[in-house]
C-alpha cells in the first residue's frame, strides 16, 4: 500500500532508532520535549516555592510516577487500548457517581474519592476514557458521522460533563467536553453543522449561565473586570498581570521575581506558576517555553495524522489537542485572557494528579506511533 | 486489522483527518498568537506600568520619628531629654481578651492599678489597630520574662522607644512645660506628614511654644515588604533631621533655691535679667512632675492634680492675676510727677483715711492712725495710702491708665511661653465694655493702691519692674536664648523681638525721684522692707504690696487670726538690685501670705542675694 508521503508526514520519523528505544516504544522528539518540559517545571518550582527543596523533591517523585506511566502505558497496543476503551470509560462514569454519592468535599468542591490509601479525582480518568470512548464509537462507522451517531456521541459527552460541572469543577469539565468535541471535529463533521451547533452553544450561553455556581460567576465576572474586587477575587488576577508585566522583555532574571518570592503573586508555584515563570524570565523565557509547548502539539499532530487507523488517529489528535487546551486556558487565565478556572499548567504547576494523567494520554500517543504496522513496503 | 470499509474509505477517511488537523493546527497558531501577543501586551507594552505597580506592591515608604531637641539651662544642664525606654504594648484588635491578657501579663511584668487603668482610658481614645502601651520603663529582667514568654502573647510586645524625660522632675515645670500624646484636635493642626511617625507634641509651656523647632523634621526609610507587610529589606533611607536644642535663660539652680525658698506656700517668683529680659528664674508653687503626663496620665492622679484646691497645674507666672497692690505706687507717683500734680516735696496729711468731698465714705490708710504728713518718698517707703488716693485723685483715670499702660500692664508680655494672660488695667473704656457702667470716682481712688479692678501677673510685675531698672526700656521677657543642632555649638539668636518702645518721660529726672523712693522701701529707716536688708551688700529697690483678697466692710477691721487662710490677703515684694547696675529684677507673690513686707520681701531678697552673691559663675 502506497501512502501519499509529504514533508509534514515524514517529520520526526525515525529510521534508525536504537533497539533500546524500539523496545520501550517511546517516540524521542515527544519524549525529550517533556523531559524539557519537566526539568524547567522543576527549576521554576524551585525558585517560585522559594527555594525549598523538599517541594522540589516530591514533585520529582511525581514527575517520576508520571513518566513511569508513561513507559507502562506506551508498552500497550493500542488494539489493546480500543478494546478497554468502553470498559474504561464505564468504570469512570461508575466512580463520578460515586464521588456524586460518598465523594470527599475538598475546596468547597466534591471531587475526591477516599480509596484508604490514597484520595483521586474520576474525573482524571474520564480525561483519558472520554476520548477513548468516543474514539472508539465512531471508529467502526462510516465517517463523517451520521446525524444519529453524531447525537450518541453528544449524549457520551454529555453524561460525564454534566456529572463534573456538578462537583462542580467548570476547568475540568471544559477540558473533558474539548477532549470530546476534538473526536467529533477530527471525524469529520460537517461544517454547516458547526456553524449550526456553534449558534446553538452560544445561544445556550444565558442558560450555562443561571446554572452557574456563585463562585464560578464571580470569577467570569472578575475576569471581565478585575478592579472590581481587587482585594478578593480580582487581587489573583490583577497580581499575576503585575508580575508577567513587570517582568518585561528579559525578566528580572532566575529566583529574582518580587511577585513570586514577596509573595504577592497567590497559588505561585501551582496554577499561577507561569505568571512567576514570565516574572522572571521574561518574554524570552515565556516565547521559549510557548515554543516547546508548541512543538510538543505539533509532534501530537503529526503522530494522529502518522496513524494508521480512524481510532488511533482520533485519539491521538483529541488528546494532543486537549494538552493544547490545558495550556492555553491556563497561560490565558493566568494573563488575564481567560476567567480563572482552575486549571494547573500541564508539567510546570506543582500538583500530581493532573501530571500523571497528562503523561498517560502521552503513554498512548506513544504506544499508538510505535506500534504501527510495517506495511509501507 | 478488521475493517468493514473499504480501502477507498480509508483513504478518504485518511485524508479529511489530515484536512481536519491542518484546520487544527492553523486554530492552534493562531491562539498560541493570541497568547504572544498579550505577553508583548503586558511585558513590553505596559512594562512601566507593571513595574510601577509591583514595586508599589513591594515597596513601602515608612516614616522615620526625628529625635525631639533637647532643653538645657543656662548653663547647660539638661532639663528635658530622650531617654531610651523599653514598653510594653498591645494592639487591641489582636488580643483576643485583653483583661485576662493584663492580668496575664502582670505575672511576668510589673503592672499596677495605675498602669491599667492609664491603658483602658487610652483605649478610649485610640484606633483598635494602634498600639498601646501599658507599661514603660521595663528592667531588663522584665523584658528578658516577657520575652521568654512572648509567644504566649498575640498582639503584646516590647518596643524601645525614646522617652521624653525631665531629669529635674517638677522643678520649672510651669515654664519648660511637657509633652504628652498627640490627641485628635492637635493631630489635625499639625503637618501631618511631618509628624506622621510622631506620637509626642508638646502641650504647655516651652515644650509648646517651641514644638515646631524641638520637633524636628521627618525622615523615611523605604523597605522592601512581603505580602503580609514583614519588612525583607531596606532600600535606602532619608535620616530625620533632629529637632534643635533649647538654651533657656533659666538657671537650675537659682530656680531650685527659688523655689525652695517660697516652700510650700502657694505663689510665684518672677527674676529677670534688666537689660535682656531674660528670665532667670520663674517659679509657680505648688508644682506637679511633668513625667507624670508623657505616657498618658492616669485618670485618678490628673483629677487629683486638677481638683486640688492649691491648683498646682495653674500657671501662676503668667496665667495667676492678681490685685498688684501697693506695688504700682512708684508707677502712680511717677505719673504725678509727670503730670505736675506732685513734686518730690509735695507733702500730704495722712489721718489714716481719705474721703471724697461730698461722700461720706472713708477710704482707709493700712496704718490706722495714719502717717501724718507725708511727702512721695515716705509715701513710696511706709507705703502710704492716704497719698496715693490724693494723687490718684488728682491725676483721674485717664492719666493713670495712660503710664501704668507704659509699664505694659493690661497686655500680654509676649514672652515665649503659651497661654498668657494680659491682666487688667482698667479704664473708662474698658469699665463701659466690660461692665456697661461709666466711671466711678471711687473707683479711681482705689485704683491708684492697685486694688479693684487692676489685676496683675507675676510676670508683667517683674517686666515693669525692670522697666524702672532700665530708667525706661520695656523690655520683653524671654526664656530661650539660643538654639544648637546636635553636636554644634549653641547660636544665640533672638527667636523674639526682645526690645520694644522705650518710655520717654517729660523730666528723665522723675526716673531718680521714683527710684529713690523705692529704695528708701528698703534701705530707710522706716521703709516697709527695711528688715531684709540690714546686711544686704548690695543696695535695692523695691516695693512691697499687701493685696486685699476679699473687702472689708467699713467699720470692720482686717484680723488674720479670724479669717479663713485663703481669705488672708497676698503678700507682694517687686525689686530691683543693685540700684546703680541693676542686674536683676524680682516679683513674688505669695498668695494668702499676709503682708509683704514681713512674707514677700524676705523671699525676694534671698533670690537677689544668691544671684548677686554668685554673679560671677552666671556670665550672659
Amino acid at each position: 500500500m502506497e501512502l501519499k508521503e509529504n514533508a509534514f508526514q515524514r517529520w520526526g520519523e525515525q529510521r534508525h532508532q536504537s533497539w533500546l528505544v524500539r523496545r520501550m516504544h517511546l517516540d524521542v522528539p515527544l519524549t525529550l520535549a517533556l523531559i524539557a518540559l519537566s526539568m524547567t517545571g522543576l527549576a521554576m518550582l524551585y525558585s517560585a516555592g522559594n527555594q525549598d527543596l523538599d517541594l522540589v523533591y516530591r514533585q520529582i517523585l511525581r514527575v517520576g510516577l508520571a513518566f513511569s506511566a508513561m513507559l507502562v502505558i506506551a508498552q500497550i497496543p493500542p488494539d489493546q487500548l480500543k478494546r478497554w476503551s468502553p470498559w474504561l470509560a464505564g468504570l469512570g462514569i461508575a466512580l463520578l457517581i460515586a464521588v456524586e454519592v460518598a465523594g470527599d468535599v475538598g475546596k468547597g468542591a466534591q471531587r475526591w474519592l477516599d480509596l484508604g490509601f490514597f484520595r483521586f479525582q474520576p474525573s482524571e480518568i474520564m480525561k483519558l476514557a472520554l476520548p477513548m470512548l468516543l474514539a472508539w464509537y465512531l471508529a467502526d462507522r462510516k465517517l463523517p458521522p451520521s446525524l444519529k451517531h453524531l447525537a450518541a456521541s453528544a449524549l457520551l459527552i454529555a453524561i460525564p460533563v454534566t456529572l463534573i460541572v456538578k462537583q462542580p469543577d467548570l476547568g475540568t469539565s471544559i477540558l473533558i467536553a474539548s477532549s470530546g468535541v476534538f473526536v467529533i471535529f477530527l471525524a469529520g463533521i460537517s461544517w454547516r453543522l458547526i456553524i449550526f451547533l456553534s449558534t446553538v452553544f452560544a445561544a445556550c450561553l444565558p442558560l450555562a449561565w443561571l446554572n452557574m455556581h456563585d463562585y464560578q460567576k464571580t470569577r467570569v465576572l472578575t475576569f471581565l473586570n478585575p478592579e472590581s474586587d481587587p482585594l478578593n477575587s480580582g487581587y489573583h488576577i490583577i497580581q499575576s498581570k503585575i508580575a508577567i508585566g513587570s517582568g518585561g522583555f528579559y525578566g528580572k532574571g532566575f529566583l529574582q521575581g518580587t511577585q513570586s518570592h514577596l509573595e504577592f503573586l497567590p497559588e505561585r508555584s501551582t496554577d499561577f506558576i507561569f505568571a512567576a515563570f514570565a516574572e522572571e524570565l521574561g518574554l524570552i523565557g515565556g516565547l521559549l517555553l510557548l515554543a516547546l509547548y508548541l512543538f510538543i502539539v505539533t509532534r501530537g499532530l503529526v503522530i494522529a495524522t502518522q496513524a494508521q487507523d480512524s481510532y488511533t488517529r482520533l485519539l491521538a489528535g483529541s488528546l494532543t489537542l486537549t494538552f493544547f487546551v490545558y495550556v492555553f486556558v491556563n497561560i490565558g487565565m493566568v494573563s488575564g485572557l481567560l476567567p480563572v478556572v482552575g486549571l494547573p499548567l500541564p508539567l510546570m504547576s506543582y500538583g500530581g494528579t493532573s501530571m500523571v494523567t497528562i503523561m498517560a494520554a502521552f503513554g498512548v500517543l506513544m504506544s499508538i506511533h510505535t506500534h504501527r504496522k510495517m506495511i509501507r513496503n | 486489522m478488521p475493517r468493514t470499509g473499504s480501502l477507498t474509505d480509508d483513504l478518504r477517511e485518511s485524508e479529511q483527518f489530515r484536512r481536519r488537523t491542518i484546520v487544527a493546527f492553523l486554530v492552534v497558531i493562531l491562539m498560541v498568537t493570541g497568547i504572544v501577543a498579550r505577553l508583548v501586551y503586558l511585558q513590553v507594552v505596559n512594562h512601566h506600568h507593571f513595574t510601577t505597580q509591583a514595586d508599589q506592591n513591594r515597596v513601602t515608604v515608612v516614616p522615620l520619628a526625628p529625635t525631639r531637641g533637647l532643653i538645657f539651662d543656662r548653663r547647660g544642664r539638661v532639663l528635658a531629654e530622650n531617654l531610651p525606654s523599653f514598653t510594653l504594648e498591645l494592639v487591641p484588635e489582636r488580643v483576643i481578651d485583653l483583661d485576662a491578657t493584663i492580668n496575664e501579663l502582670g505575672r511576668y511584668v510589673d503592672i499596677s492599678q495605675n498602669n491599667i487603668q492609664r491603658f483602658y482610658d487610652q483605649l478610649q481614645r485610640k484606633r483598635r489597630h494602634d498600639s498601646i502601651a501599658i507599661r514603660s520603663h521595663l528592667t531588663e529582667e522584665e523584658v528578658a520574662r516577657f520575652a521568654v514568654n512572648r509567644h504566649r502573647f498575640p498582639g503584646v510586645e516590647i518596643n524601645a522607644r525614646l522617652l521624653r524625660s525631665y531629669p529635674y522632675g517638677p522643678l520649672a515645670v510651669h515654664t519648660i512645660g511637657y509633652v504628652g500624646q498627640i490627641n485628635e484636635k492637635e493631630a489635625s493642626k499639625v503637618n501631618q506628614t511631618n509628624y506622621s511617625a510622631t506620637s509626642y507634641i508638646g502641650k504647655i509651656g516651652i515644650e509648646k511654644y517651641y514644638e515646631t523647632l524641638l520637633h524636628g523634621q521627618i525622615g523615611y526609610q523605604r523597605v522592601e515588604t512581603n505580602a503580609q507587610g514583614r519588612v525583607i529589606e531596606v532600600l535606602d533611607s532619608i535620616a530625620p533631621k533632629p529637632g534643635s536644642n533649647l538654651h533657656l535663660t533659666i538657671d537650675a539652680e537659682l530656680q531650685r533655691i527659688a523655689e525652695a525658698i517660697l516652700g510650700d506656700q502657694r505663689g510665684a517668683i518672677v527674676a529677670i535679667e534688666p537689660a535682656t529680659g531674660n528670665l532667670l528664674s520663674m517659679v509657680s508653687k505648688p508644682s506637679y512632675d511633668p513625667n507624670l503626663f508623657v505616657q498618658g496620665i492616669d485618670h485618678a492622679t490628673f483629677n487629683a492634680l486638677n481638683n486640688s484646691p492649691d491648683h498646682p497645674l495653674f500657671n501662676r507666672i503668667l496665667r495667676g492675676t492678681y490685685p498688684p497692690g501697693s506695688t504700682i505706687k512708684p508707677i502712680i507717683a511717677l505719673a504725678a510727677l509727670e503730670y505736675n500734680k506732685i513734686d518730690a516735696n509735695t507733702s500730704v496729711f495722712c489721718p489714716g483715711w481719705y474721703s471724697l468731698e461730698g461722700d461720706n465714705h472713708r477710704y482707709r490708710d493700712w496704718k490706722r492712725w495714719g502717717h501724718g504728713h507725708t511727702d512721695m518718698k515716705k509715701a513710696v517707703a511706709e507705703s502710704c495710702d492716704v497719698f496715693f488716693y490724693d494723687i490718684a485723685f488728682r491725676l483721674g483715670i485717664d492719666h493713670m491708665h495712660e503710664y501704668m499702660t507704659k509699664f505694659g500692664f493690661g497686655s500680654t508680655t509676649k514672652v515665649d511661653i503659651s497661654d498668657e494672660l494680659s491682666g487688667i488695667m482698667p479704664s473708662r473704656q474698658w469699665k463701659r465694655d466690660a461692665r456697661g457702667l461709666p466711671w466711678f470716682p471711687g473707683e479711681t481712688l482705689i485704683t491708684g493702691i492697685g486694688q479693684g479692678f487692676m489685676t496683675a501677673t507675676p510676670l508683667q510685675l517683674a517686666r515693669a519692674t525692670a522697666a524702672i531698672a532700665n530708667r525706661g526700656t520695656l523690655v520683653t521677657p524671654r526664656v530661650v536664648r539660643a538654639i544648637s543642632e546636635n553636636g554644634e555649638e549653641a547660636t544665640t539668636i533672638n527667636l523674639i523681638d526682645t526690645v520694644s518702645e522705650p518710655i520717654i518721660l517729660k523730666n528723665e529726672n522723675h526716673w531718680q525721684a521714683v527710684v529713690d523712693s523705692m529704695k528708701e522701701v528698703v534701705h530707710g529707716a522706716h521703709g516697709t522692707a527695711r528688715k531684709i536688708a540690714t546686711n544686704s551688700p548690695f543696695t535695692i529697690a523695691g516695693k512691697t504690696g499687701t493685696a486685699q483678697v476679699f473687702g472689708i466692710k467699713q467699720d470692720e477691721n482686717y484680723d488674720a487670726d479670724d479669717l479663713d487662710k485663703r481669705l488672708h490677703d497676698h503678700a507682694l515684694f517687686i525689686g530691683f538690685a543693685p540700684i546703680e547696675n541693676p542686674q536683676i529684677a524680682v516679683a513674688v507673690i505669695v498668695e494668702n501670705g499676709g503682708s509683704g513686707s514681713s512674707t514677700a520681701a524676705p523671699i525676694a531678697y534671698q533670690v537677689l542675694h544668691h544671684y548677686l552673691t554668685t554673679l560671677a559663675d552666671y556670665g550672659t
